[in-house]
């Protein structure tokens, strides 16, 4: 009976004097650490104590002498966010501290989304681009940053804007031109840079033009090379139809277009006509024989 | 007393000796199913040697459907299998013959004309071949004439073809997140007309590819009630030209069948497109299209390949306009045998006899299949 007394007497001043300790320990840390850097956490009392800090994606436990500086070396804390340390002593939490990971200033990467990556010549805020800036450890640098955007088509015409980011964002319209070629269209932030590629195609056929030819017992039907409003050549396997109405019958061909040109041979009936069409858009009619 | 024993035992021996019977006195049509047996043995009516003949033709016994033919000598077995199921693989290749009916046309004590109408089970849904049959009395029993058709041939040689194909790829999974991938093609619905008729609400209208590359499309729609909540979706199906070349325009038809239109508050539509690899041939001419009008009110007119690649099977798909441009209908049909270069192939599109009063132009564009995928 009198052991069982001495060791609950035992117990408590221990736990009493875990409680004493940990009310005693403080730790300083700083309000805000950027990215990547080292740090230091400062502390006051005596014995040994136990330091956790826990964050977005990581946790860190280290073994600290309360009174000495527990030293972070760069790179320990490299994701942006809230963080929480927390100070332990004899199992019992004596401190526990917010701080924030900031993003490191400098750009290190630019990612790009540019849509669309195909799309018809002469369209006005056609082509979107938008930006989101990080860090070289990926986190989003939420300050405002300025982004140049350069659309460049392989002829030499380039079209610009600038913009600046809010929220780690920043977006822009442009034109397409009014030739066909593979864009370059480009963000930079800084020296970083990103690229993507805008395909510009021609538009629908205008002034859909055929003509006609007498080959023996068949009609060959020819466009003129076939170009936009622009005057971009419409490429190659653009389907164009070619219909012959006669007597009450008709005859339809879908033809592609082959080196710049839809060629097809039709048979002759007299007083037919011979109109052509590529898309919703309306070419010239021939009459025959009439 | 429990009678459960007593009543399995019972139906275990009925099941027994019915199973007996039916395989020891087989009833006739099933027997001609099974292909042991002829459900009419003799040819004493001109009736009965056509009904023997399409029940050769249904158990594939091709061989004994040739020895029943009166004009055998005219053409040989292998042509008599060719023209039932196509010198290259066609639609009727890949079918069977489900039933047959044999309509009586007219009659006399030495010959007889029989209308035998084949219905065969393929791909893309059932599909009916009709053919005149004259049948001739040969002593006691009769014997059919077959009313060959030969299929053209093609001549050996070698078609130059400087074909436009479009490949694609895609973007890969190693690349990182926000680098783009290849556009879908831009496709754009240009007509859209909903009608009631008799089985329920019907949407047609045409489809546009307005890009320069290849797609492959599908439409479907979906009909919103008046407090814009979704009755049903249902999709265009084989009802449409699957795939569109670069500023090629395809009808589609979706059927909603068992709704109302005086139920529908709005509808809501949905092309969908994807870019696929696909060649530019064939190239098929359509000539001599004719509307012919009710009754029997349909588009008939023939499919030219004009390129060097066999189509084995060709889908034809009609759009049907009134006075002022708008889509009155769209119906569809199917080759039977294959497309052969520079070989024409008739077809025949079927127009509902109420609506063809309102049709007054049509356009027709065809899809095809060749052996090795969609081209």
């Amino acid at each position: 009976m009198k052991l069982r007394s001495s060791m609950l007497i035992s117990s408590l001043a221990s736990t009493a004097m875990q409680f004493a300790f940990a009310q005693s320990a403080t730790m300083t840390i700083p309000k805000t650490v950027e990215a990547g850097q080292g740090f230091t956490v400062a502390s006051v009392g005596s014995g040994n104590a136990t330091l956790f800090i826990v964050g977005p994606g990581q946790v860190l436990k280290r073994d600290v002498k309360l009174g000495e500086p527990a030293d972070f070396p760069a790179g320990m804390l490299y994701s942006a966010g809230r963080y929480v340390a927390l100070l332990e002593v004899g199992g019992a939490a004596a401190q526990t501290e917010v701080f924030d990971v900031l993003p490191v200033k400098d750009v290190a990467n630019v990612n790009f989304l540019a849509r669309p990556s195909r799309l018809p010549v002469g369209l006005h805020d056609a082509i979107t681009g938008a930006v989101y800036v990080f860090d070289k450890y990926h986190n989003l640098i939420a300050a405002p940053e300025s982004v140049s955007f350069e659309l460049a088509h392989p002829g030499g015409a380039v079209e610009k804007r600038v913009a600046q980011t809010h929220d780690g964002a920043a977006w822009a319209a442009m034109d397409s031109t009014s030739q066909q070629g593979a864009d370059t269209f480009t963000a930079r932030v800084g020296d970083i840079s990103s690229m993507r590629v805008v395909e510009q195609v021609p538009g629908d056929p205008c002034g859909l033009k055929m003509s006609a030819k007498q080959s023996g017992q068949l009609l060959d039907l020819s466009t003129d090379p076939v170009r936009d409003c622009s005057g971009n050549a419409v490429p190659d396997g653009t389907i164009v139809t070619f219909t012959e109405v006669y007597h009450g019958a008709q005859s339809t061909v879908d033809v592609p277009i082959k080196r710049g040109v839809a060629e097809v041979s039709m048979p002759i009936h007299n007083g037919a006509t011979i109109s052509v069409a590529s898309g919703v858009v309306m070419g010239n009619q021939i009459g025959w024989g009439k | 007393m429990n009678k459960g024993p007593l009543i399995a035992g019972t139906l275990g021996a009925a099941t027994i000796a019915l199973v007996a019977i039916g395989t020891l006195w087989p009833a006739p049509s099933a027997a001609a199913y099974a292909g042991t047996h002829r459900m009419l043995g003799s040819s004493s009516t001109p009736e009965a040697a056509v009904d023997n003949l399409g029940d050769d033709i249904r158990s594939r016994n091709f061989a004994k459907a040739y020895a029943s033919l009166a004009n055998k000598a005219q053409f040989s077995e292998s042509e008599f299998v060719r023209d039932l199921n196509g010198a290259y693989p066609g639609l009727l290749t890949y079918s069977n013959l489900e039933s047959f009916q044999v309509r009586p046309l007219h009659a006399s004590d030495s010959d007889a004309e029989l209308q035998l109408n084949l219905h065969w089970s393929t791909v893309v849904g059932p599909e009916v071949t009709t053919r005149d049959i004259h049948v001739v009395k040969d002593g006691d029993n009769w014997a059919p004439e077959w009313p060959i058709i030969k299929e053209a041939q093609v001549p050996p040689q070698v078609i130059p073809v400087n074909y436009l194909r479009w490949d694609v790829i895609y973007r890969g999974p190693g690349d990182d997140w926000g680098t783009q991938d290849v556009e879908a093609p831009h496709v754009r619905i240009v007509d859209m007309h909903p009608v009631e008729r008799a089985e329920g609400v019907v949407i047609m209208g045409e489809l546009l590819n307005e890009d320069v590359v290849p797609a492959y499309v599908t439409v479907t729609a979906t009909l919103l009630n008046k407090n814009k909540e979704p009755i049903s979706t249902e999709g265009s199906f084989d009802k449409i030209s699957h795939l569109l070349l670069p500023k090629q325009v395809t009808p589609f038809l979706i059927k909603f069948p068992n709704i109302s239109m005086s139920d529908v508050g709005s509808i809501r539509m949905d092309p969908v497109s994807s870019l696929i690899a696909a060649s530019a041939d064939p190239v098929i001419e359509i000539a001599d299209e004719q509307l012919h009008p009710a009754p029997d009110a349909d588009l008939t007119g023939q499919l030219i390949n004009q390129s060097g690649q066999v189509v084995n099977v060709a889908h034809v798909l009609g759009t049907f306009y009134d006075k002022s441009g708008n889509v009155v209908w769209v119906a569809d049909t199917y080759t039977k045998r294959a497309l052969l270069p520079q070989t024409p192939l008739a077809f025949d599109i079927h127009i509902p006899e109420d609506l063809a009063k309102n049709v007054a132009s049509q356009r027709t564009v065809i899809a095809t299949y060749s052996s090795g995928g969609a081209q």
